[in-house]
């Protein structure tokens, strides 16, 4: 199914939950408000025409601006966690867009929220803990959010551009 | 003294121990650490614990030009650097809109599929050694060789090799190339004969591997798996078919089969034995089978790569520059590697340093689905359903 038809499906489904779309991009995408994203979800796995049966990947994007002239601080930006979606049975590929703030009510140091989609599909599950990991985002509702690539006490997330570099670990020098 | 001691009768329910196996172990193929909550011998629980191997590549990649990143990716299935070279150049080249020549394009499915059959050849030999049989382990370690050898001929290196790039491929092939990797082709049937004898249709191989970590279809989607994971569950899916067009064009002018079983069993390609009564779709035996397959099929690919990449003009393209500037936007991209889809999405900001750099790795998404195939299995089974798995820890953790 081509993607415009897939994205008036949504449309009509979800007036108020498909906030953008970009069909000219690469893959193309549609943007969803975050508080919808289950049903959305849910929608595009089960509905015989769509049945994206596969979540491919989670990806949190940090689009932190940095001050003009370089230098430290900046809370400006946001995060977009992307989905990448497709149908073995038909083809067809999707991506998921969500819109989040860097911090949760633009407070430094609480995690941004959303919805857990690992019931869903269970590659969430895993994807999650790593996007939570590395990026900072906590899942509603996760089953086991914890870390899964750095250890367990680990400080901070380090895909966010504004992590500061440590030069050491537990008393360890980095370099 | 001894004679009042009198025989108890034990309740066989036991308590449930917890054992840590790994990540030093020599079955979890690389620093994977599987923490198993047993009932006697019967498994529970597994929970895989990941990122003893864990390298930060994904940050490393925001912090160089993705023309610099390309070594970085040798580095994550080690097993199969061409494959996963090979899937970030085309990423990059579909952010960028580019087009290599047709003879690049057949050197690097070459290249590829090569690489696929060495893969594939420590899989199936490693998984015999996990399984007691040692022997495989040594003739596919021996065959491997010659493949390393040829890409040594290629790029000068062993097992990294940052061979395919973006834009192209480092070098043309040294003269008289093509004649070995033909000679390396008419040799290597005996021994995937051998293969087939020593643990196709070993029974003891099949009796430890038939129906065992049966893989459902549903849960092999739901969960991620790709590559000989799923299609061992009866999805004839490949990316070299089903992918997008910047990848399927590669393959499109060669004929090849998508080795997965329809029914519990494989259309006859004149070479490869039987499946036997017990083997269930989706177990650890057709896993395995599906690879011994695939080899066939990837040597079929390799001779006429060899024919279509001597017919075709022009030159094998140019690798791009370090300063390559990239546009704003995103490019994802998967392709079928040998453990499975391998996927690069790079954001770019309009620098020539990406914003983002994500990597789906296929092994990952395999591994998710350990817990399930374990829960009720025998603690001798683990290492087989382990090792069916093909799991680079290298690519896992990246």
């Amino acid at each position: 199914m081509e993607t415009s038809q897939i994205v008036r499906y949504l449309r009509e489904r979800f007036p108020r939950a498909i906030l953008g779309e970009n069909l000219q991009a690469f893959d193309p995408w549609v943007q969803v408000e975050p508080a919808q994203l289950r049903e959305v979800c849910f929608y595009l796995r089960d509905e015989p025409a769509l049945r994206f049966q596969m979540l491919h990947l989670i990806t949190a994007v940090d689009y932190l601006e940095k001050p003009p002239g370089g230098g430290q601080g900046g809370s400006e930006g946001h995060f977009e966690v992307f989905y990448h979606l497709s149908s073995l049975e038909h083809g067809h590929r999707l991506v998921l867009k969500v819109r989040l703030p860097r911090w949760k009510h633009n407070q430094p140091g609480q995690l941004p929220e959303l919805p857990t989609l690992s019931d869903i599909w269970r590659t969430a599950e895993w994807h999650e803990r790593e996007v939570y990991d590395l990026s900072g985002v906590c899942f509603i509702g996760h089953p086991d959010l914890r870390r899964i690539l750095c250890p367990e006490d680990w400080q901070g997330h380090p895909l966010r551009k504004d992590y500061p570099m440590s030069h050491q670990y537990q008393g360890i020098p980095g370099r | 003294m001894v004679d009042s001691v009198v025989p108890e009768e034990f309740d066989l329910l036991t308590e449930e121990i917890v054992i840590n196996m790994g990540p030093q172990h020599p079955s979890t193929h690389g620093v994977l650490r599987l923490i198993l909550r047993t009932d006697g011998e019967v498994v529970r629980e597994v929970q895989p614990e990941i990122g003893y191997l864990h390298r930060c590549a994904e940050k490393i990649g925001e912090n160089l030009t993705v023309r610099q990143f390309t070594p970085y990716t040798d580095r994550l299935d080690y097993l199969a650097a061409m494959n996963m070279n090979l899937g970030w150049s085309l990423c990059v080249e579909k952010l960028l809109s580019w087009q290599v020549p047709e003879k690049c394009r057949h050197l690097r499915v070459l290249m590829a599929e090569l690489n696929r059959i060495a893969s594939h050849l420590v899989a199936v030999g490693t998984y015999g050694l996990d399984l007691g049989n040692f022997t495989p382990y040594m003739y596919c370690f021996r065959e491997r060789e010659k493949i390393v050898n040829l890409f040594e001929a290629v790029c000068g290196a062993r097992l990294t090799y940052h061979y395919i790039v973006p834009g192209g491929v480092m070098g043309d092939l040294p003269p008289g190339w093509l004649r070995e990797c033909s000679r390396f082709l008419d040799q290597f049937q005996a021994t995937l004969n051998d293969l087939h004898a020593l643990l196709t249709n070993n029974y003891i191989f099949i009796r430890r591997t038939a129906g065992v970590g049966v893989l459902p279809l549903g849960t092999a989607i739901s969960y991620g798996c790709t590559g000989p994971v799923l299609r061992a569950s009866g999805l004839a899916w490949d990316l070299r078919r089903h992918g997008e067009p910047i990848y399927t064009q590669m393959y499109a002018p060669y004929d090849f089969q998508i080795v997965a079983p329809q029914d519990g069993q494989y259309p006859d390609d004149g070479l490869s034995p039987p499946v036997p009564d017990d083997a269930v779709v989706g177990d650890c035996w057709h896993r395995f089978y599906v690879r011994m397959r695939e080899i066939v099929q990837s040597v079929r690919i390799v001779r006429q790569a060899i024919q279509w990449y001597q017919e075709a003009d022009g030159s094998v393209g140019e690798p791009m520059k370090i300063q390559q500037k990239l546009p704003v936007a995103e490019a994802y991209l998967e392709t079928e590697a040998p453990k499975g889809q391998l996927g690069f999405l790079i954001v770019g900001q309009g620098a020539s340093i990406p914003r983002r750099v994500r990597i789906r790795s296929s092994s990952f998404c395999n591994l998710s689905v350990l817990p399930e195939l374990c829960r009720g299995c025998l603690v001798a089974d683990v290492p087989a359903i382990v090792g069916s798995l093909d799991l680079v820890l290298g690519e896992v953790d990246r």
